[in-house]
Formats: C-alpha cells, sequence, structure tokens
C-alpha cells in the first residue's frame, strides 16, 4: 500500500505526534508498505530518508502558546505537489483541526483520507469562528481516529459525528528487554523512584510530586528520586529541605536507551501530571519496562491504566495522597509485583503489533471501494471555471 | 453612469452567487462520494463476516446446536432483503456472541486444522464491522448536516436524490474475539 503521512509539527522538535508519526511510518515500512511522510522542517536538519520537508515552520501565537505553525501558499504548493508526486493510496494526516499542514492537506487533496486527533483540547474560540471553513475540510475524512476515549468524545462534542479509538503505539518489547542500571536500582536499604518528563513545565507535576517527597522520604529515608528531563534543576528542588536534596538525582535529558533502562530500574513510576494530557504514552512504556505505575487520575491516565487495575491512581495535585500511596506501595513488594504483572499483561494491546494492525484495517476499510488519492482540482479557482492545466 | 455601475455590481455579485453555489453543489457530491465508498465498504465486512460464520458453521468443528444457530444467522444475514438489513446482521453479531459465549468454543476452533486462521479471520471481520458502520454513519452525518443547510434546501442542490440513512444494527463483537489483550490474535 502506498501511504502518506501528514505530520503537523517541526520534525526537528521532539513531541509526542512527531515520535508516534516516526514510530508508524517505521514500523508500516517493516510491513513492507510505502510510506511517504510530510512534515515541516528546518532545511539544515537532515531527515530520514521517508521524511519529505514541507518547509519550516513559522512560530505565531495560538491558542495561548506559540504555535510553529505552516501557511501560506508556498507551503500549500509543496502539500499540492506532494500528494500529486506521491500517487497515495490513502492519506493519513494527524491534528486535522490545527491551522498547520494537516489542514492544508486536507484542503488539497481527495480520496480516501484518514485522520487521527491526539489532542483534547477545550473548544476554542478560533474554532469556532473557524468552523465554517473548517468543516468543508474536515467532512472530506473518510475516517476519524481518536487516540483515547477521552479524545474521541472532545472530538464528538466539537466537531459531531464519530471515530474510532486506537491508541498511540509504543514497542513494547524495547522497554521489556532493556538492560536494568545498577546505580538506578534500589536495593535492600533503599527504592527509587522514577519521574520523566520537563523539569520546568508544571502540568508535567514535578512541583506535586517535590511537595510529597519529604513525607515520603520520613517513612523511607533512604528512598532515592531520579528525575530524568530538561529545566532548571536549583529551582526544582529550591523547595526541600537542604538535608533531602541529596536524595533528588537529576539526569537530564536522556536518550531512548536511557529511558528504557531507566524504567527498568526503578521500583516506581511517579507520574504527577496536573492536565494537558490526552493519552499518557509514558505510562505505557513504564508498564512495558516492568515498572509499577502510580499516577494522578487524570481520564486520559485512568483510561490507560485500565481504571486503576494496571496500575494506582492518586487525586491529581494531591501531594498528600501520592505520598501515602507511595509509602505503601514501596513497603509493599507483592503489591508491586502484581502490579508488574498485571501492566505487563495490559500492555499488548498497545504494541505496535496491535496498534498498527488496527490502523491498517482502518486503511483497508476506507480504501475498499475508493479511488486513490488524487490532488483536488475543485479548490482552485481557475479549475471552476475550467481553465485548470493539468 | 450609474446604471452601468449597478448593472456591473450585480453581474459581480451574481457570478459571486454562482462560484458558491458550484463550490457548494461540489462539497455535496463529494460527500455522496464518500457515503457511497463507505457503503460499499460496510457491505464487504459484513459480507466477510458472514462467509466466515458460515464457513466456522459448516465446518463440523462447533457442536450441532451451535453449528445450527451459526448457520441460521449467517445464512440469514446473507440473504436478507434491503429492509431487513439491520435486523439479520444484528441477530448475525447476537448469535456469534451466543456461540462464542465462552472461551472453550474458541479453542475448539483454534485445534482445528487451518483453524489458526480461521479464528484470526474471524476476529478480524467482528471487529471491522464497528469500524466500517462508525465511518459510514459519520459520512451520512455530515451529508445530512450539509443538506439541511439553507443553501442547499433553497436552491435544491441536492437534486433528487434520498437523503442517505445511516446503518444502525447491534456489532458489538464477542468479548473473547474483541480482547486485544490476547496475544495471538493480530
Amino acid at each position: 500500500m502506498r501511504i502518506g503521512v501528514v505530520c503537523p509539527y517541526s520534525w526537528d522538535v521532539p513531541g509526542g505526534v512527531q515520535f508516534h508519526v516516526r514510530d508508524l511510518a517505521e514500523h508500516l515500512i517493516r510491513l513492507g508498505h510505502q510510506v511517504s511522510v510530510l512534515a515541516p522542517s528546518d532545511d539544515e536538519t537532515p531527515l530520514p530518508s521517508y521524511v519529505v520537508s514541507a518547509g519550516r515552520a513559522v512560530p505565531v501565537p495560538y491558542n495561548g502558546s506559540v504555535a510553529r505553525l505552516n501557511f501560506g501558499f508556498l507551503s500549500a504548493a509543496r502539500v499540492r505537489r506532494w500528494v500529486h508526486e506521491g500517487d497515495f493510496d490513502v492519506l493519513h494526516i494527524h491534528e486535522p483541526a490545527t491551522p498547520s499542514l494537516a489542514l492544508l492537506a486536507c484542503w488539497a487533496a481527495q480520496g480516501p483520507i484518514v485522520a487521527t486527533f491526539h489532542t483534547s483540547n477545550p473548544r476554542s474560540r478560533a474554532m469556532i469562528a473557524a468552523y465554517p471553513i473548517l468543516q468543508p475540510a474536515l467532512e472530506k475524512i473518510s475516517a476519524r481516529i481518536a487516540v483515547s476515549e477521552y479524545a474521541r468524545r472532545t472530538l464528538v462534542e466539537h466537531l459531531g459525528g464519530d471515530a474510532v479509538t486506537i491508541p498511540n503505539g509504543v514497542d513494547v518489547g524495547f522497554f521489556a528487554d532493556a538492560e536494568p542500571k545498577p546505580q538506578w536500582q534500589g536495593g535492600p536499604e533503599g527504592h527509587t523512584i522514577g519521574f520523566i518528563g520537563r523539569i520546568d513545565e508544571p502540568r508535567k507535576g514535578l512541583p506535586v510530586l517535590m511537595k510529597a517527597l519529604p513525607a515520603i522520604l520520613e517513612a523511607a529515608p533512604a528512598t532515592r528520586l531520579l528525575v530524568a528531563g530538561r529545566g532548571d534543576e536549583q529551582e526544582a528542588v529550591a523547595q526541600l529541605p537542604p538535608a533531602m536534596r541529596e536524595n533528588v538525582e537529576f539526569l537530564g535529558m536522556v536518550s531512548d536507551e536511557d529511558k528504557a533502562r531507566l524504567l527498568r530500574s526503578v521500583d516506581l513510576y511517579v507520574a504527577p501530571n496536573t492536565g494537558g494530557e490526552s493519552f499518557g504514552i509514558i505510562l505505557v512504556e513504564a508498564m512495558s519496562a516492568g515498572a509499577p505505575v502510580l499516577a494522578s487520575d487524570l481520564d486520559a491516565f485512568e483510561q490507560v491504566l485500565d481504571g486503576g487495575a494496571a496500575g494506582e491512581l492518586f487525586p491529581v495535585e494531591q501531594a498528600d495522597a501520592l505520598a501515602a500511596s507511595a509509602v505503601r506501595l514501596l513497603a509493599d513488594p507483592a503489591r508491586r509485583a502484581d502490579l508488574r504483572k498485571r501492566g505487563n499483561g495490559h500492555v499488548r494491546r498497545f504494541d505496535w503489533s496491535t496498534v498498527g494492525a488496527d490502523i491498517l484495517a482502518v486503511y483497508e476499510t476506507v480504501t475498499d471501494g475508493a479511488a486513490s488519492v488524487a490532488p483536488d482540482e475543485r479548490t482552485g479557482l481557475r479549475a471552476r471555471f475550467g481553465l485548470a492545466r493539468d | 453612469m450609474p446604471t452601468l455601475t449597478t448593472v456591473i455590481w450585480i453581474v459581480v455579485a451574481l457570478a459571486l452567487v454562482g462560484v458558491y453555489l458550484s463550490w457548494t453543489a461540489g462539497r455535496l457530491d463529494r460527500l455522496h462520494a464518500r457515503i457511497d465508498a463507505a457503503k460499499a465498504a460496510l457491505d464487504a465486512t459484513l459480507l466477510r463476516r458472514a462467509s466466515i460464520a458460515q464457513e466456522l458453521a459448516t465446518a463440523g468443528v462447533l457442536d450441532p446446536a451451535a453449528s445450527m444457530v451459526l448457520y441460521q444467522a449467517a445464512h440469514g444475514a446473507r440473504q436478507a432483503e434491503e429492509e431487513q438489513r439491520e435486523v439479520a446482521e444484528s441477530e448475525l453479531s447476537q448469535a456469534l456472541r451466543a456461540v462464542f459465549a465462552e472461551s472453550a468454543q474458541l479453542e475448539a476452533v483454534r485445534e482445528a486444522p487451518g483453524g489458526h486462521e480461521t479464528a484470526s479471520e474471524l476476529s478480524a471481520a467482528v471487529r471491522r464491522v464497528p469500524m466500517a458502520r462508525r465511518f459510514h454513519n459519520d459520512a451520512v452525518r455530515a451529508a445530512r448536516a450539509l443538506r439541511s443547510h439553507r443553501t442547499v434546501r433553497w436552491f435544491r442542490l441536492a437534486g433528487h436524490a434520498q437523503p442517505p440513512l445511516a446503518f444502525e444494527m447491534d456489532d458489538e463483537p464477542p468479548p473473547v474475539l474483541a480482547d486485544r489483550g490476547h496475544p495471538s490474535q493480530g
């Protein structure tokens, strides 16, 4: 199958959607499909052979933060040429409701289009205003995929219609087979707790964990907290009594390999996020690596953890509850072993073999009885007056 | 020459209205094409499901009672008239759920020669029905929303085409076939 994938966010900036697109493309290529990914990127960034650059994304303030987006005649022309040259059987666009590459692709193409909705943003003013413009583009999408039941609900409320739920994929084997690192492992003298995420992004919840840490250390003084992620380390521990700062180790940005090894090593993985999550891939990665998970009870996390069956939940932003649960889990090896086992069984549905098969099933369903993807000539004004050249 | 200016403006306005109408008609046309494709895909998945169910029913791997129930439902689904189709397909879903209520039946199918492929084909088929139906009904909803738009109604852009209908049925797959946590299902 010839598959065109549109990634709306810059390839050179790490992010959940980009990683998903990369893993999906590589998984499909391994299965013998022809995949071309269109993504914004700087011209200097080296790209994998399957990625086609759509030009540089322009930073613009949008929806409360600075987003890097593609628009304008040049981008639209590039999208159109890519669609024309690719001659795809199916076009898979990500985040079609952002004013970027995905929307341009939706506008420029016709034929079987599959779209994945990743975020679960509250309804924005821009989206309401843009609805009449958005609708003609969105109604070309033959199949909608939401990454979680939560994302699906937002989609149904905002745009109407329906979607199938297919979770984000994880290479379970990569995490399950990682080699634990002895210095990150807990021993009989003290356990280790893991945290991965931007230190200076409050929504990732490190401040909540820092607030809970004194109580955890009081019950288990030799416990070590391992923090992997970018940000100001001094500021992060500023609230902590100086004597306890030694129990926090900052690892900085870690490679994918080290991330897997860290998750394999720790006795407990804590996800104290306070919001803004629509899926929670890190929880799946932690479970794949066999780490017992303690997470805040965000809708998305609750769903990934099977309503609390595959990992423990605590009320969001409640540092006391987090501390109590962590202390209880660290003192209870049997419960942690139980969580490891449950997590291990639960993550199979997130493995790329399962997720990839489901996505391919969607492709096959929409390509059944449909022509292939082609540039949509109706959108050009010249075409309307019969003046279009081929 | 105020009259000439007025005439020019009227012509421009009419041209713009014409472009808008042609564009809306194009949208509607494309939505109808999308419904046709989705309907064809839904037909194919339903037929695939009924065929595999019928194959299983006549293969002799299930007990006679289960075989008869399954055969009856699969046959009914394949032969149903357009108006009875939703009911017949729902009955096939119910029959499949009843037959595969316990995992022992699925194990029996898997153990038969070539049964592993049949079992995975069946689980793929029962999972694709809700998918195809959702895509179809989503297209129908989008078309109905556009058709109810006043521009479309006033200018009769939808022509004489019948309003598209959603396909309503019970498509809940049997739990043992839908469980994605099971390693042996691809």
